[in-house]
């Protein structure tokens, strides 16, 4: 109410209020951003939003970075829903490295070691088992997420490692590579296992209640047991749908790469992941969640990593980038700097 | 009846007890130490145990800052890059600015203390989560170091490879200069945590911020520089690094602060703050570095053993830790 009215009494006019309103839509900054962000490219980058159909398929800087970005897509769904229930999950490389690993020894030479949907239905059951066991830890035994899933972080990579002895496993079996590198009415097939995901979690969290109850788990856990929701089954469906996110994103990856590197495949995309969520709008105290803003900062990742490739800047320079930009975010969305802000208005 | 009773709080009050887990890490570690010497000729020397600390003495360094930032009820994912930025930037002001070696250490000592201070009080002042901050803070260091050099850098200096050669005899081993400089962090740092107003006032603040705020305690200032008193450490261990490496490299120290954390953890302290000895650094330090030296010792089991088994002596200790927490609660 206090913050209300002060709001209030910032805007002068109700007429000059109206006009501002758009701009307190959460999904304006992150949109604006990726804008400002095709903006620099369209004038930098000589032929960036440049089309052409090759043998069918569309070509060019904006499938590229669409193609490249679904494995972080998709992580980053997950990712929204454990955040927004006030946890983070920090495993997700290494169910990538897991899934990846599983998919690529099961699937194996030119001739599949087993059907090919046999394989893939077994890596996302490794992945549901790694997301059951951050569940548990989490829900059951009450762990801190950030310590919880650390666990599985540490010792996730160790397994896949174990399970490939070390070795990167390399896959030559051709219906696999569709998946990752594959091509559906000219559009990357990756793509639309994205959309298919993004899509069902969309109406999941829409259409059912299931979207409000995680959102009364991010705002407050006890009230929302004593209202009689059973936290602890939701909170653990939160870190196993991030999981199989993660080790979908694991498959497409080891497809698109015909190989499994079990110590680098999905190295550090629990932080890309944590930043696109935070990116888009998502507040890390929970409660607050956007998946559309998720998808919008997973692509803002990804632009401006093509953007400083293309630029012909070191790509050393992107961790640099990126680090101020989860600070400045970071910071614009805390209530202390809004408060600062209202002050000096 | 009575009898029984009087025995299970008994027990309870030993399990309960705050030394508890750090005395199963030291038994642990003992039995880890015993089984090696039974199993292998030649582990249970004394050289050996000094090799531990010798080969781990950057990361004590580390786990001490650390342990003071769980302490105080947060965390620091910052220390393993800030350590690689450290190697980088000697490296580079020896070899390339040719600066006095005193005159590098001072700077990246100095720099790491200001990078830690600079988080903490983004982390008070904005109200933020310490994890997101520092998981920034681990950007920002990993990708300056590229910005040095994306390849890595020999250091030749005179000072750095006498640091780095030198063996101190001590009852009939040796040590090196880092693993002592190493303990007298320690021993410090066990001063500071147990026998001084700072110190308190970090367990006040990871006990419960508010009630340590209403007591009066500068809550602010004491988390400025418990994260500063961390960015000092993992320079330290940056530079400690540097003499081990004679090297600065932007893929030094790659998971260090999981490493850190984990000693802590298995060392006793407790990650929701408040609760545990400094001093556990030592043993959790020694426990990882145990491990390591059991299955380089077997020649037989691969690296990546190493990591399974940290994990899974996490989860141990996060589940032992969690199950006596509630016992004491009730």
């Amino acid at each position: 109410m206090n913050a209300r009215a002060t709001e209030a009494a910032v805007k002068p006019t109700a007429q000059q209020g109206k006009r501002t309103a758009w701009l307190q839509h959460p999904l304006v900054r992150p949109l604006g951003a990726l804008v400002a962000l095709l903006l620099v490219d369209a004038f930098l980058v000589p032929g960036f939003f440049h089309l052409e159909v090759k043998e069918g398929h569309l070509y060019g800087a904006i499938v590229d970075i669409l193609n490249r970005a679904a494995p972080l897509m998709l992580a980053a769904l997950g990712m929204t829903l454990v955040i927004a229930t006030r946890g983070i999950d920090i495993s997700v490389g290494a169910v990538v490295a897991l899934s990846g690993t599983v998919s690529a020894m099961l699937i194996g030479g030119s001739t599949p070691n087993m059907p090919m949907a046999l394989a893939l239905a077994a890596s996302l059951g490794v992945a549901l088992l790694c997301g059951l066991w951050n569940g548990v830890l989490v829900a059951g035994i009450k762990l801190q997420p950030i310590v919880a899933t650390l666990i599985l972080m540490v010792a996730g990579r160790g397994l896949a490692q174990l399970l490939t002895d070390g070795q990167i496993v390399t896959v030559y079996y051709e219906p696999f590579f569709f998946l990752g590198g594959g091509y559906l009415a000219g559009l990357p097939f990756s793509l639309f296992v994205v959309a298919a995901v993004f899509a069902v979690t969309l109406l999941l969290v829409k259409k059912t209640a299931l979207g409000l109850f995680i959102q009364a788990v991010g705002i407050n856990p006890v009230a929302a047991r004593l209202a009689g929701l059973r936290t602890a089954t939701l909170i653990t469906f939160v870190y196993v749908f991030c999981s199989a996110c993660a080790g979908l994103a694991g498959m497409l990856i080891t497809s698109n790469i015909k190989s499994a590197d079990a110590n680098n495949a999905g190295l550090l995309l629990e932080l890309d992941a944590i930043l696109a969520v935070t990116l888009g709008g998502t507040s890390l105290a929970g409660g607050k969640f956007s998946l559309v803003g998720s998808m919008i900062g997973a692509l803002i990742i990804q632009t401006l990593t093509s953007t400083i490739y293309s630029l012909g800047v070191p790509p050393e320079v992107n961790m640099v980038v990126k680090s101020i930009v989860v600070f400045v975010v970071c910071i614009s969305q805390s209530s202390e700097f809004k408060t600062i802000l209202r002050r000096s208005a | 009846m009575s009898a029984v009773a009087t025995q299970t709080r008994g027990r309870a009050a030993f399990t309960g007890a705050p030394w508890f887990t750090s005395l199963v890490t030291v038994i642990l570690l003992v039995a880890m130490l015993g089984i090696g010497g039974a199993v292998y000729p030649g582990f249970l020397s004394l050289q050996v145990i000094f090799n531990l600390l010798i080969d781990n003495a950057f990361l004590l360094v580390i786990a001490v800052g650390m342990g003071f930032v769980i302490l105080a009820g947060g965390i620091d994912l910052s220390v393993g890059s800030v350590l690689a930025l450290s190697t980088m930037i000697s490296a580079w002001l020896l070899q390339h600015a040719h600066w006095p070696p005193v005159a590098v250490i001072a700077l990246v000592l100095l720099l790491g203390a200001c990078f830690g201070g600079a988080m903490g009080a983004i982390i008070h002042l904005f109200k933020l989560q310490p994890f997101i901050v520092t998981l920034a803070g681990m950007f920002l260091a990993r990708g300056l170091c590229y910005l040095i050099s994306v390849e890595s850098i020999t250091i030749d200096d005179p000072v750095f490879t006498a640091m780095s050669q030198t063996q101190v005899p001590i009852l009939g081993g040796f040590l090196s200069p880092g693993a002592i400089i190493a303990l007298v962090v320690l021993l410090v740092a066990i001063w500071l945590a147990h026998f001084t107003a700072f110190g308190r006032a970090v367990y006040a603040v990871g006990g419960n911020e508010q009630s340590a705020a209403m007591m009066g305690l500068n809550v602010g200032r004491t988390k400025v520089l418990v994260y500063a008193l961390s960015g000092f450490c993992a320079s330290l261990g940056g530079v400690l690094f540097a003499f081990y490496m004679l090297s600065g490299y932007g893929l030094h120290g790659q998971g260090t602060e999981l490493d850190a954390i984990a000693a802590v953890v298995i060392g006793g302290t407790l990650l929701t703050g408040g609760y545990g000895y400094i001093a556990g650094a030592l043993s959790g330090v020694l426990v990882l570095g145990a491990i390591q030296t059991l299955i380089a010792f077997d020649g037989t089991l691969s690296s990546w053993w190493t990591k399974i088994v940290i994990g899974a002596l996490l989860f141990i200790f996060c589940v032992v830790q969690r199950v006596m927490g509630g016992r004491s609660k009730e």
